[in-house]
């Protein structure tokens, strides 16, 4: 089966001289749910742009399904929706003509662009916004908007940069879902985001991103397993003892009733749950202090600056 | 694509360009009514009733054609400058640019969706000029082909135009300084005949005259310069301009980075 994605020594340079992207290699599987991070300026929006045609590239060579963007750009882009990390609609617009002007320009008959535009009007909640102008809609919706746009065509590749930047944790759960959904039938996914913890719940692999280079590229499970010590609160259902210890581990104690406590790869949790028992403390809640790969994600970068 | 695709693809940018302007018609359609009315009044009927007759017609009759070109001109043009460059300064031109639209389609979605406003507005500027004088046709092959041509020339210059364009100022200089001065020195208000020698040599060098003389012809069956070298001169400058446009369009220039 051809890859949904393959980049193969892919180079941008600006005309500037600045070199965004030095000469990057990867693969998306069909089906996947791809995570592409990297830190502000990295190259992933470059890497993006390229792949939809907004960006020229210097070098190398991209395939969206087998198919040549130098070959063939148009049989490229038909396997494309892309979500930019910015809004690009005309915001006087109302919300049901962007969807159907879209589907238009990719040569979609205007009663099947309405029913698809209905459709895709009516699960990412913006049915009753149908005849808004663009510019009434608040930020959430903008953004599902532009979801639903990319989706239009029923492309069998999404990519989507930054979706659920500035979106309430509420609204962000809900598109998280219908990403997984509309993967779930098939559509391979490409992430871009800042929120970790995004990339973790939702992308099977991925990929890091630094100064033009990929510096690691690998599966979700494969780069949690590396993780070499884990952080966390515990809440306790009574007050701690002033001078509490768990033999081996490195414990804080936050306050009266909060623990922390360092886990090093290796270590097993049986024996801190039985130290504290002992202790007399008991444990109602656990939960990491922060996201992992978060951490993970700054020890790459900052070891690819060395 | 296949044709009917590029079909649905084209439609799709006419009808989103005919929605724009018929949309923020009091700045559209409105003003070139009003403008011209003004004009048949103070030019056609207080001013020309003083100056007699021009080119064997009364100064109305006279001016009416070029008041209608200069109508057409100017709304070709504007549609599309005004609406590319929209596009291009709120980055909704992205969607065009990753669809597979042809980039031919692009361009004649936005020259088509301007000539169709230069054409709406000729059709409003007559019947208010229909209040002020009596119109004949001479030739109709001749009228129809100088209009769409001189229409697509200008849509085109305005899609030029639209690409260089950084600010909302660029798009306003050249139909400022550039295009109104020719219009007004194209022989709307006047027979070329009346200048001095040299600066009827000067005037053969304005695009304008060739538009305005050809139009004239078609309605009056008068014109100041041969109306074979008229359709070829803006003939020639709509293919070149076309040809620029396209190569604007396949380099990506100020479209893709």
């Amino acid at each position: 089966m051809v890859p949904a994605l393959a980049i193969e020594n892919l180079s941008k340079t600006y005309g500037n001289d600045f070199q965004a992207l030095k000469g990057i290699s990867m693969r998306v599987e069909q089906g996947d749910f791809f995570a592409l991070l990297g830190p502000n300026g990295a190259g992933k929006s470059t890497t993006i742009g390229i792949i939809c045609s907004l960006v020229d590239k210097t070098g190398g060579q991209v395939k969206v399904h087998g198919v040549d963007i130098d070959t063939d750009f148009p049989a490229a882009k038909k396997f494309l929706g892309v979500v930019p990390q910015e809004f690009n609609f005309n915001v006087f617009e109302k919300t049901r003509d962007i969807l159907l002007t879209q589907a238009g320009y990719y040569g979609i008959p205007r009663g099947v662009a309405e029913e698809r535009a209905d459709h895709f009007l009516k699960k990412l909640g913006l049915w009753e916004k149908r005849d808004t102008a663009s510019r009434m809609l608040s930020g959430g919706m903008k953004r599902r908007l532009m979801i639903a746009r990319a989706l239009i065509h029923e492309p069998k590749l999404l990519i989507l940069d930054e979706p659920t930047a500035g979106v309430d944790i509420e609204m962000r759960r809900s598109m998280w879902e219908f990403l997984q959904e509309i993967n779930a039938a098939g559509t391979t996914i490409i992430l871009t985001t800042h929120y970790l913890e995004e990339a973790e719940a939702l992308c099977r692999n991925i990929a890091i991103i630094d100064h033009g280079q990929i510096v690691e590229n690998t599966s979700m499970k494969s780069l949690i397993r590396r993780l070499q010590k884990e952080v966390f609160i515990l809440d306790c259902r009574d007050d701690l003892p002033e001078e509490i210890s768990v033999t081996g581990f490195v414990t804080h104690r936050l306050d009266t009733h909060t623990l922390e406590i360092e886990v090093e790869k290796g270590q097993d949790l049986n024996s801190v749950f039985h130290s504290l028992s002992e202790q007399g403390v008991c444990v109602q809640s656990m939960r990491n202090r922060a996201n992992r790969l978060e951490e993970m994600f700054v020890n790459l970068v900052e070891s690819a600056k060395l | 694509m296949n044709a009917r695709e590029q079909f649905i693809a084209f439609m799709t940018i006419l009808r989103k360009e005919v929605r724009r302007y018929t949309r923020i018609w009091t700045q559209t359609l409105l003003p070139s009514a009003i403008t011209m009315s003004l004009y048949f009044v103070i030019f056609g009927s207080l001013v020309g009733s003083r100056i007699g007759e021009m080119g064997g017609f009364t100064y109305m009759q006279f001016v009416v054609p070029g008041l209608i070109m200069m109508a057409i001109v100017t709304n070709s043009y504007s549609n599309v400058v005004s609406s590319f460059f929209g596009s291009k300064f709120n980055n909704s031109i992205e969607e065009l640019l990753v669809s597979p639209t042809p980039n031919y389609i692009i361009l004649w979605g936005y020259i088509i969706g301007g000539v169709t406003r230069g054409l709406a507005v000729a059709v409003i500027v007559t019947g208010v000029a229909l209040f002020f004088t009596q119109l004949s046709i001479h030739s109709f092959p001749v009228v129809i082909g100088i209009v769409t041509l001189t229409s697509v020339l200008f849509a085109l210059a305005g899609f030029i135009n639209a690409v260089f364009a950084n600010s909302f100022d660029d798009i306003s200089i050249v139909p400022t300084f550039v295009l109104t001065p020719l219009i007004y020195l194209g022989g709307v208000f006047y027979s070329l005949d009346l200048l001095p020698e040299f600066w009827r040599g000067v005037s053969q060098l304005n695009p304008l005259v060739y538009v305005v003389n050809a139009f004239r012809y078609g309605v009056l069956g008068v014109s100041d310069v041969s109306i074979e070298f008229a359709f070829a001169m803006i003939a020639s400058f709509t293919v070149v301009a076309y040809l620029y446009c396209m190569h604007l369009l396949n380099s990506g220039t100020r479209l893709r980075q």
